[in-house]
């Protein structure tokens, strides 16, 4: 439990400075008629500041070309605003609950010592990445498209975990808590459940480090779940407790909040915790991200230009990625960079043909290899999530 | 000062606050006192971070003048900072904001009374609609 001491800790770094955050021009990963300041976190450079407290901060594109995401860069998202500096060596992790044979109590040493080490890349992407951009308009963070990052993860499989606590036959689903939580006791804490087949899968870890180093504080040190192909939602931060249990969780953040309407969405199903009407957000759908060049700017005619970008989905990973410029009339293969594994992104890029004067708009689509495709329009849902519509941007040749 | 300005707006809404809610305003004050009483730690801790160059993130305060302004920030800042207002303004109308404090209150437990709701209701839909 976080303790008084730790929140004002955390709540320090959180006030330092009285320096005027810089201002910023909207660009093309932003919300239109938005603007947004760019301030910095403790060990953070300066990201998008979308919300302080609890504090919200995106990627700026610039910081989404390299590869793998830096983690002084990587975005940050939170519900609640009791944030704990969780002290690594007095952290534990408990697994428990109706469907565990056993109780569990780990030490950070006992977890990185006691299981085998997986590492594997893979995406991590907000729910809500690109909500400001959705039409109409619907409230929740107004995210552009830096809600999200590539790193390489580092940890134990979860499945390991849960078989030493042991897998009871009745195990429905898992229930998942971390330390940060609500200033009112009132509010509901932050806590998700994964179905046990979720849960059990190989790639599902326990990850205590990102890129090779420890856990960023605002990245969820000590440890925090990753599911690799589903939404951020599920990737709980400050993990500390673990519950298999015999039946669907009902708290609020799976009853009544990170839903879609049923049937509107491909991807997998959370069957325990679906109703007529809607269902749980799961799997991240196919999508992509110019990052160059940006919209709006000027091309020299005649010069070369290269088209580059990202492309991502669930985890069935990317067969192609296609290119339009002449209206999405017809389309181009671009050449698709190095596999860093099936969650992860992967780079495109296309040379430009810069020899005509005039304006120039470039639409990208990511295939999977599940078939799936960019839909050229918006499936409207209101809490503003899976916007992975065919990207553009307009360019200048001149 | 900015930190003074947080004091004066969580406390602006104390005075209205009745027995029922002082635990959570309790709660409000020690957030505000706490991040008060550690600044001069944390300005030492933004000395080393500005040598990179960031402008470190602080609490943005300030809402559009108006009735019910000081209600509603004394009411919204127990639980989270107010850039959730303006940049949600262009998604919300008088109905959303309506759904918005109801959701905050009912499923967040948030300490307003119905006469305070209609307050911070009226100040909302005149301020940060920005839907039709």
């Amino acid at each position: 439990m976080p303790t008084r001491r730790d929140f004002l800790l955390a709540s320090a770094g959180l006030a330092a400075g009285t320096a005027a955050a810089r201002a910023i021009a909207a660009d093309s990963a932003m919300p239109a008629a938005d603007s947004a300041t760019l301030a910095a976190l403790p060990g953070k450079q300066p990201l998008i500041q979308r919300a302080f407290r609890p504090p919200n901060f995106e990627t700026p594109l610039a910081d989404l070309v390299a590869p793998f995401t830096r983690n002084d860069t990587f975005f940050v998202r939170y519900h609640l605003a009791v944030i704990p500096r969780v002290d690594p060596h007095s952290w534990r992790l408990q697994l428990g609950g109706a469907s565990a044979q056993r109780a569990l109590s780990l030490s950070l040493q006992e977890l990185e010592s006691g299981f085998e080490h997986v590492s594997l890349a893979a995406v991590n992407q907000c729910s809500g990445n690109r909500r400001g951009l959705f039409s109409p308009r619907v409230p929740g963070v107004q995210w552009g498209s830096g809600a999200m990052g590539n790193a390489r993860w580092t940890g134990v499989r979860l499945r390991d975990v849960l078989r030493r606590a042991g897998v009871a036959p009745d195990a429905l689903e898992v229930v998942f808590n971390g330390a940060d939580g609500p200033p009112l006791p009132e509010t509901p804490d932050f806590v998700k459940s994964l179905p046990v087949d979720r849960a059990l899968d190989e790639s599902t870890l326990i990850a205590f480090e990102m890129n090779g180093e420890p856990l960023p504080h605002w990245n969820g040190a000590p440890a925090r779940l990753i599911v690799p192909g589903w939404t951020g939602t599920y990737w709980m931060k400050h993990l500390t407790d673990i519950q298999l249990i015999p039946r669907a969780f009902d708290g609020y953040w799976m009853k009544s909040a990170y839903r879609v309407p049923t049937g509107a969405f491909p991807g997998a199903r959370f069957a325990s915790q679906e109703n007529p009407e809607t269902t749980p957000i799961t799997e991240i759908l196919v999508n992509s991200l110019i990052t160059s060049p940006v919209n709006g700017a000027s091309l020299k005619r005649g010069q070369r230009s290269e088209l580059a970008g990202k492309a991502w989905d669930n985890g069935a990973g990317i067969e192609a990625v296609e290119v339009s410029v002449d209206g999405r009339k017809s389309w181009r293969a671009a050449t698709l960079g190095r596999d860093l594994g099936r969650f992860a992104w992967r780079e495109f890029h296309m040379p430009l043909d810069t020899s005509h004067a005039g304006p120039m708009t470039v639409a990208v689509r990511a295939r999977s290899r599940d078939g799936a495709r960019q839909p050229d329009t918006l499936t409207f849902n209101p809490s503003g999530y899976h916007d992975n519509i065919v990207q553009t941007v307009t360019v200048e040749v001149m | 000062m900015r930190e003074s300005r947080i004091a004066l707006a969580i406390t602006a809404g104390v005075p209205a606050i009745t027995t029922g809610v002082l635990a959570a305003t309790a709660v409000a004050l020690a957030v505000a006192m706490g991040v008060l009483a550690l600044t001069a730690g944390a300005r030492a801790q933004a000395g080393t971070s500005s040598a990179s160059g960031a402008s470190p993130a602080v609490e943005i305060t300030e809402l559009k003048d108006g009735p019910g302004r000081e209600l509603t920030v004394g009411r919204c800042l127990i639980c989270h900072s107010l850039e959730y207002i303006p940049a949600n303004a262009p998604a919300m109308n008088r109905a959303a904001w309506q759904k918005t404090i109801d959701k905050m209150r009912q499923r967040f437990g948030a300490p307003i009374t119905d006469d305070e709701a209609k307050q911070v209701l009226d100040y909302l839909a005149a301020n940060y609609s920005g839907k039709s």
